[in-house]
């Protein structure tokens, strides 16, 4: 039976539902009243976790430790939910969390992280994160510090992860148009960019957020303190985009009149 | 002066993807308004053929790492292959399309050359000699122009930055690029690919338009019923009919995933907005959305939208499409089958 040990990168991005507005102040952008904003673990992250998690389920001994980049206050109160989906031993970092940032120096403080985790044994570590993240959305950390960390086998937009009978991953890719690409790796440290992957948010388990806030309250309070160069990236410009539509409304048609018209102009080049 | 490396794979029959010539059209235009030299590289099983069909693309040899190994997208392959062609260039500004295979190994490539990495331009404005890009952050919702000082810049465009470069066969001066990886550095297996069959293949790329099915399909209608499969029937038909691509809203696709009945060929790849894709289609039509900014994500690179929606104040539309038809979208939709079969 193969066993893992799964390590998760994962920042906190602001609720998808909240306004995002960026202000310039003199030194590098951000977004306005960022310390205000309700945060989440960052989606294609999470659903990272939960794979991971499932993963080391199936797979007796294995572990799962959650390394996180984020403010320590955002973090503390992100963990509150996430704690109670997962088993997982929190690593964390503190460090601010807007995407106005270099990936390289990310990546090289994760990959020094990494490095640094007692018991872990490198020729059992999957890598997992999100393929991108929702705040920078470059899709460059994880390949980099995966890169960092010298692993030569790396899968990104990844859907789902197999682990066959004699300890190799069968691994879906995402490719254009709906495809997948099927590879089969022979066995651990890989780096896996998750997707969506194909599993539901698990339920909340009270005894696991128990459990793992044991142990995430001492980590955040020693979470290492991390700020990025200032000089990587010089911003120009930094907007919402202008493209509000002069919206023609139609109330008054019926649905012959409106399928019509919408032929028209889907025949129209 | 800056020195332009553009990167390109062929595919499988030995064709370039239409994203990649376009990128290579951006990167020929980008290189001549800056004055830089031009060099293109191209990846792949037999890529000497390839680049056979790209006369006229450099006043440079093109560089070419062909082989076996290379036949399949894989991250040492490629890493390697990619990194031997940035080391024997030499350039300053690294350029290449964001198809997958490129989007998952440029940025360790960018790592092992020292360089620095943007992904996801959608414009390079220059200025004195000076470049920047522009790229979008927080998942389409913020856009920024930006520029680097550090050399090699790796710059990853979206695609649909220009008209796609017109093949030309003819006499191509090649330079072959050495790579060579020890067995033991390659531990994957590349077993082939997994395509949608049939009906249930709803993700066109290059379709005319995107058609966006939103959770209202599958909430009770005048007659205080559901009707999960009339609604699956009627946008299949669509789909066949229109030759349109399949997008959704995630709050449908999470419905799946609850168990619901919903559209049964959906999946998560069909996905737009803020935790999905962001496709691009001259068109899009939208049924039964709500929502607000997060989702309309989805369709930020849609040049022509309509909407079809029984709420005139859905914020899906106002001020984002062009027309907003208040109206029932399981009439409308069967009366537009209705004609498209005529």
């Amino acid at each position: 039976m193969s066993f893992f040990h799964i390590v998760v990168c994962s920042g906190v991005a602001p609720d998808p539902l909240q306004t995002l507005l960026p202000v310039s102040d003199h030194s590098a952008p951000a977004l306005k009243n960022e310390q205000m904003l309700p945060h989440l673990l960052d989606p294609w992250a999470e659903h990272s976790l939960f794979e991971a998690a499932n993963l080391a389920k199936n797979n007796p001994q294995s572990k799962v430790w959650l390394v996180s980049m984020a403010p320590r206050a955002k973090l503390s109160q992100v963990m509150m939910k996430v704690a109670q989906k997962a088993s997982f031993e929190l690593v964390a970092l503190d460090a601010p969390s807007n995407g106005f940032t270099d990936s390289f120096a990310a990546a090289e403080k994760l990959a020094e992280t990494i490095r640094s985790i007692p018991s872990l044994d490198f020729n059992r570590l999957l890598l997992f994160g999100g393929w991108e993240s929702a705040s920078r959305a470059s899709g460059t950390t994880l390949q980099m510090t995966g890169e960092l960390l010298n692993i030569c086998d790396q899968f990104q937009g990844v859907d789902e992860l197999e682990v066959t009978n004699d300890g190799s991953l069968r691994v879906l890719e995402r490719l254009e148009g709906g495809e997948h690409q099927i590879s089969l790796c022979a066995g651990p440290p890989a780096v896996l960019g998750w997707a969506t992957g194909n599993l539901p948010e698990p339920p909340n388990n009270p005894q696991v957020g128990m459990t793992n806030m044991r142990q995430i309250m001492p980590a955040l309070q020693k979470a290492q303190a991390f700020g990025y160069p200032a000089d990587a990236l010089q911003f120009t410009s930094v907007a919402l985009p202008q493209q509000k539509r002069d919206t023609e409304l139609v109330k008054d048609k019926n649905p012959q009149e409106i399928a019509r018209e919408i032929v028209d102009w889907m025949r129209r080049q | 002066m800056e020195r332009f490396l553009y990167l390109l794979h062929h595919e499988n029959d030995g064709s370039f993807a239409d994203r990649a010539l376009e990128g290579l059209a951006f990167a020929k235009a980008l290189a001549a308004q800056v004055g830089g030299d031009l060099h293109v590289a191209v990846c792949g099983e037999q890529a000497t053929k390839a680049a056979h069909n790209l006369a006229g693309a450099s006043q440079q040899p093109i560089l070419v790492v062909e082989g076996a190994e290379f036949a399949f997208p894989r991250f040492a392959t490629d890493a390697a292959a990619l990194t031997a062609i940035c080391e024997t260039a030499a350039p300053t500004v690294v350029l290449a399309c964001s198809t997958t295979r490129m989007t998952r190994v440029l940025a360790a490539v960018a790592c092992r050359c020292k360089g620095a990495i943007d992904t996801h331009i959608t414009g390079v404005s220059v200025n004195g000699g000076q470049l920047s890009v522009q790229r979008w952050y927080y998942r389409q919702r913020i856009q920024a122009e930006q520029c680097r000082s550090k050399r090699p810049w790796f710059m990853l465009f979206e695609g649909g930055m220009a008209p796609a470069w017109q093949i030309q066969t003819g006499t191509v001066q090649i330079q072959k690029v050495e790579c060579r990886l020890p067995a033991d550095k390659i531990r994957t297996i590349v077993e082939g690919k997994r395509t949608p069959s049939g009906e249930s293949q709803t993700i066109r790329p290059a379709a005319n338009l995107l058609f966006v099915a939103g959770a209202g399909w599958t909430k009770k209608q005048s007659d205080g019923q559901t009707h999960p499969d009339q609604a699956a029937s009627l946008i299949r038909t669509f789909l066949q009919l229109g030759g349109a691509s399949l997008g959704s809203t995630k709050s449908l696709v999470d419905l799946k995933g609850e168990g619901q009945t919903v559209l049964p060929f959906l999946t998560h790849l069909n996905q737009v907005g803020q935790t999905g894709s962001t496709p691009r289609h001259p068109k899009g039509l939208a049924t039964c959305c709500h929502g607000e900014e997060p989702h309309v994500v989805g369709w930020r690179f849609i040049n022509e939208r309509r909407a079809i929606n029984l709420d005139a104040n859905c914020g899906w539309a106002q001020g984002k499409a062009d027309v907003l038809y208040v109206a029932d979208a399981f009439a409308v939709l069967e009366e537009i089958n209705k004609l498209l079969q005529e």
